[in-house]
């Protein structure tokens, strides 16, 4: 079976006026049709650029190596028209700050019909037919259809780009920070529906967030990302609860669920800034931020580690803490 | 949190004053070290705009030029009974840029022109600059029923159309003398410098520094000069800058329609003597082209530093996204 | 969030499948609540306008009446006059009575909309400026055109291209058209292409010579003077709209919505043209009306490089004399159109601008 998504060794460097910033320095990855996966990570770690170069949506000037393959087809050297086509009918993405992502002008309706009408051929007045299905299929009433962005609640406006990432049916679908500025009763609706849609239409999912107690409710595997690199990849729940990357685990002890009393005695909260990914340090770069860090963190480059089939950790205590476990 | 380490640069003189006698420097050396420091970042990020250069370099080469008028042009050849060269003679050796109906050289007139349009420009920009800086400064400071009239009337001069407004005035003041016209034309472009100001009052009043101020006790004259004032001044500098070009352009345009000093060489006055010789229909190019050029270049060179100060003081627009 | 509270006003809750038989009747309280603000923001719109324009009269008798002094000067011209014939003039023209009277006279002219007669043709001002009305609204209405719809285009274009040397080029062009004086601009056009070429007319609107009778050898010979004022006065104006509205894209071009449509496979000119340029030409349009009146001093110049029988060239007969109650007319007409072009211009962007328009 080919995977959806594939991604390897992806690096992505901007070339800005203060010289080449890595954002994404080796990343690899694999999700299956159907698999839901989380990304996690602080603000500035590399996941929303990795989002957007899936649909090689960065701006000019940005070096990227490496590959994507979505349903076995490489994104970075296809052909503009091919991109175009491929871009939302294959995967499309919920993106952050729904306030902003919506064209003030337009009324809702035109804006979900858009990509229909542009990747499928239909009548304008067909795909807004269908655009007030998928509306429906997300919460809203149909009369919502000639309402422009303003006129709606943040939880409406993020219902209205989960119809429009559905409109073409694409195999894989992206959420960036889809529920970051939600409030919390909106933000577990809005996740919900999200969850049970992608289900019922198996589609993929790529959930993006810096927090982990969302993802580790909505997706299957997680992925932690720090400093532009994979530092921890394993199920949700494992990862949530005994994670083997003192990063994740500090990410999990920011988001305590309620009733966890283990969850109680977790350091909370990570000490420190994330790093400036222009200066990043040697060695582990999280060694300086890290409670338990060893001498050879400062110098050694860890790379991901088996902690067991499916779940691995760039940590040097990785081997450690597995024996611990057994 | 110690006052010399507080962020950007006015700092309130009075509070280290009264905290910092054993500090070496004074307050005032301080507030004018970080001025020289933010003066000296200005000109860095300036010097990257080549427009901008262009335009300062153009600026200075017509000063230099002015200024140095009587070293290589003679001011008697200006006069009509002892002009040096025939009739509507076209460029030569001699007269560079030919000459007029009297015989007098097209290039001196704009030379000695250039003071005139110069003098004009500048005094009804800084004139309208300054009227505008405190109108909006009063208008934002005290607010209330007099901030809203002040700013009725600022909308109204700026929706009105200028030009005519001061082709009005000239009309009705009945001669057309040098501050007629200077006041004609400040008059009608300091609307827009207030509506500018009172912005930008607005929102460094609302800066935590000036709140401290207040709670210090200092009055409305000392916080508008101390602190107010100096943020304002970068700013207002660029609106000037390119209050001088639309002057220019005024003073022009109010000469051509017959609204200028007819005794002064202003490029407008050259040009509207120009159509009034014919000129235009003599096909007489050397007479029509190079005072235009002159005005655009000048005006053209006030512009490019205006908005090139603009774009360096407003990230907005400097943000390269 | 902020864009939590912002919520709009009657919100119905956010739970999955809002229930549907209730919202049409919110929907159409909505429609009601919005029309009534629509008045609202007419009212207050409309009664700022006439304040404009009671200031306009006012400062138009200020300037011609108490600030202009005498202008029997101007009637008599050249011939000499007695006394009794300078008594006889101010009488007729109603100077001698006090200031106060005058001003009431001046008042009824208003509403009567007699307001007197040309020093210079012995013609009713009103009648002077229907005469010279249409010459005007054919040069401004052709420049105006001509700028809007390249400059406006130009102006996208190049702030999409931030950068280029397109855009630069354009930039430049702009700013050079901008700096340019426009009646030297007229006078070179003429040089060039009228004196030396000989391509169009030197001046005025019809030919003198017959150039037939039929509707359509006048049009084309019209056609035929208007081709330099007419590119004379858009010159300035296209500086102006694609400076504004290179800005108006520059501001709109980090806006996230160009990424979603991006995203969606739009092509590059597509995005520019269906999501970006809508959105910028919204404040593109308030800030030409605002320029609205500068396209009467483009007209003022323009008509009297090109001797161009309109508004604009009369006003300028009117300054030599000085012909008083025609400057006085023309005056107020200016100025007034312009107060209600700007008032007519921000009921139209209400209607434009969704956010606006029914904003709670």
């Amino acid at each position: 079976m080919t995977p959806v998504l594939d991604i390897d060794d992806l690096r992505i460097t901007y070339h800005g006026s203060r010289g080449p910033i890595p954002a994404v320095r080796g990343v690899s990855l694999t999700l299956d049709p159907g698999e839901t996966l989380g990304l996690a990570g602080e603000s500035g770690c590399g996941k929303s650029t990795l989002a957007a170069a899936v649909l090689r949506l960065l701006p000019p000037g940005t070096e990227v190596t490496g590959r994507i393959l979505l349903d076995g087809e490489d994104v970075l050297t296809m052909g503009w028209g091919r991109l175009r086509a491929v871009r939302w009918a294959r995967a499309s993405i919920v993106f952050q700050g729904a306030m902003h992502s919506l064209n003030p002008v337009q009324r809702i309706v035109r804006q979900i019909a858009e990509p229909i009408v542009l990747h499928e051929g239909v009548e304008r007045a067909a795909a807004e037919d269908r655009a007030v299905e998928l509306m429906a299929a997300v919460g809203l009433p149909a009369w919502r259809a000639k309402s422009y962005p303003h006129e709606l609640s943040g939880g409406q406006r993020q219902r209205v780009m989960i119809a429009m990432a559905l409109a073409c049916s694409p195999d894989l679908i992206i959420a960036d920070e889809a529920t970051t500025a939600l409030d919390v009763m909106i933000q577990a609706q809005v996740l919900r529906l999200l969850k049970s849609l992608v289900a019922e239409r198996s589609i993929a999912l790529v959930m993006i967030s810096h927090d982990l107690s969302v993802l580790t409710d909505t997706c299957e595997r997680l992925a932690v990302m720090y400093a532009g690199r994979l530092v921890e990849y394993g199920p949700a729940h494992e990862v949530f609860t005994t994670a083997r990357h003192p990063y994740s685990e500090g990410l999990a002890g920011a988001f305590p669920t309620v009733g966890d009393t283990a969850a109680r005695r977790r350091p909370r909260g990570l000490p420190g800034d994330p790093p400036d990914p222009a200066a990043l340090p040697g060695g582990c770069p999280f060694h300086p931020r890290c409670p338990v860090a060893l001498d050879a963190c400062a110098t050694t480059d860890v790379t991901l580690l088996d902690v067991r089939p499916g779940w691995r950790a760039a940590c040097l205590r990785v081997p450690a803490t597995k024996e611990a476990d057994v | 949190m110690s006052t010399t380490e507080s962020p950007p640069p006015p700092v309130p003189a009075d509070v280290i004053k009264s905290s910092g006698s054993e500090r070496p420097q004074s307050a005032r050396a301080i507030v004018w070290f970080r001025r020289r420091a933010a003066f000296g970042a200005f000109c860095r990020s300036y010097a990257k705009h080549t427009s901008g250069v262009i335009g300062l370099v153009v600026l200075l080469a017509i000063i230099l030029a002015t200024v140095l008028a009587p070293l290589y042009t003679d001011r008697a050849d200006l006069n009509a009974a002892t002009a040096p060269g025939g009739r509507m003679e076209s460029p030569s050796g001699e007269f560079w840029l030919g000459t007029d109906r009297t015989g007098r050289p097209i290039l001196t007139m704009i030379v000695w022109g250039a003071r005139v349009s110069l003098q004009i420009g500048l005094t009804a920009a800084v004139i309208a600059v300054a009227f505008g800086t405190v109108v909006g400064m009063v208008a934002a400071h005290y607010g209330g029923w007099l901030s809203w009239l002040l700013m009725r009337v600022t909308d109204w001069f700026i929706v009105l159309p200028a030009f005519i407004l001061s082709i009005a005035l000239v009309v009705a003041l009945g001669s057309a003398s040098k501050w007629v016209i200077i006041t004609a034309i400040a008059l009608n472009s300091w609307a827009t410098t207030a509506r500018l100001v009172r912005a930008q009052t607005l929102s460094i009043e609302g800066r935590p520094y000036l709140e401290r101020t207040r709670a210090l006790g200092a009055g409305d004259w000392h916080q508008m000069t101390r602190h107010v004032l100096p943020n304002l001044m970068p700013l207002v500098l660029a609106s000037a800058t390119l209050r001088v070009s639309a002057a220019i352009l005024s003073e022009a345009s109010l000469a051509f329609i017959g609204l200028g000093d007819p005794r002064s060489f202003s490029w407008g006055i050259i040009l509207a003597r120009a159509q009034a010789e014919g000129a235009v229909s003599y096909g007489a190019w050397w007479y029509v082209l190079p005072p235009g050029l002159a005005i655009l270049a000048l005006v053209l060179s006030f512009t490019l530093i205006g908005r090139t100060m603009e774009s360096v003081l407003n990230p907005r627009l400097r943000d390269d996204r | 969030m902020a864009d939590i509270s912002r919520t709009g006003v009657a919100e119905p809750s956010a739970a999955p499948g809002g229930t549907p038989q209730s919202d049409p009747a919110q929907a159409a309280v909505l429609r009601r609540a919005y029309r009534g603000e629509f008045l609202r923001f007419v009212a207050v719109k409309f009664s700022g306008a006439l304040v404009s324009l009671v200031m306009v009269v006012l400062t138009s008798f200020f300037i011609f009446r108490v600030l202009a002094g005498d202008p029997v000067d101007a009637v008599v011209g050249d011939t000499p006059a007695t006394p009794e014939q300078v008594a006889a003039i101010r009488e007729r023209l109603g100077l001698d009575e006090p200031m106060g009277v005058q001003f009431w006279e001046y008042l009824r002219s208003l509403f009567t909309m007699d307001w007197g007669t040309s020093y210079v043709s012995d013609k009713k001002v009103t009648t002077l400026l229907w005469e010279r009305l249409p010459a005007t609204v054919l040069l401004t209405a052709t420049a105006m055109i001509l700028a809007a719809a390249f400059g406006t285009w130009v102006g996208a274009r190049s702030g999409w291209r931030r950068g280029s040397t397109g855009e630069k080029v354009q930039v430049g062009v702009s700013l050079t058209l901008w700096s340019t004086p426009t009646f030297w601009l007229g006078m070179i056009a003429i040089v060039a292409f009228s004196v030396k070429l000989g391509w169009f007319p030197v001046n005025g609107m019809h030919s003198t010579r017959g150039v037939g009778d039929g509707f359509w050898d006048e049009f084309f010979d019209v056609a035929h003077h208007l081709v330099l004022p007419a590119l004379t006065m858009a010159a300035v104006l296209y500086a102006q709209y694609v400076l504004i509205m290179r800005t108006s894209i520059l501001e709109e071009r980090g806006n996230d919505y160009l990424t979603v449509a991006r995203a969606k496979g739009l092509r590059d000119d597509h995005v520019r043209r269906l999501h970006a340029v809508p959105n910028a030409l919204l404040p593109t349009i308030t800030l030409a009306a605002a320029e609205f009146g500068t396209i009467f001093n483009g007209s003022v110049l323009t008509e009297t490089v090109f001797s161009w029988p309109g508004l604009g060239l009369t006003f300028y007969q009117a300054i030599k004399i000085p012909d008083i109650p025609l400057l006085q007319l023309l005056f107020v007409f200016f100025a007034g159109t312009t107060v209600l072009v700007n008032f007519l211009a921000e009921i139209f962007y209400r209607f434009l601008d969704p956010r606006v328009r029914r904003s709670a």
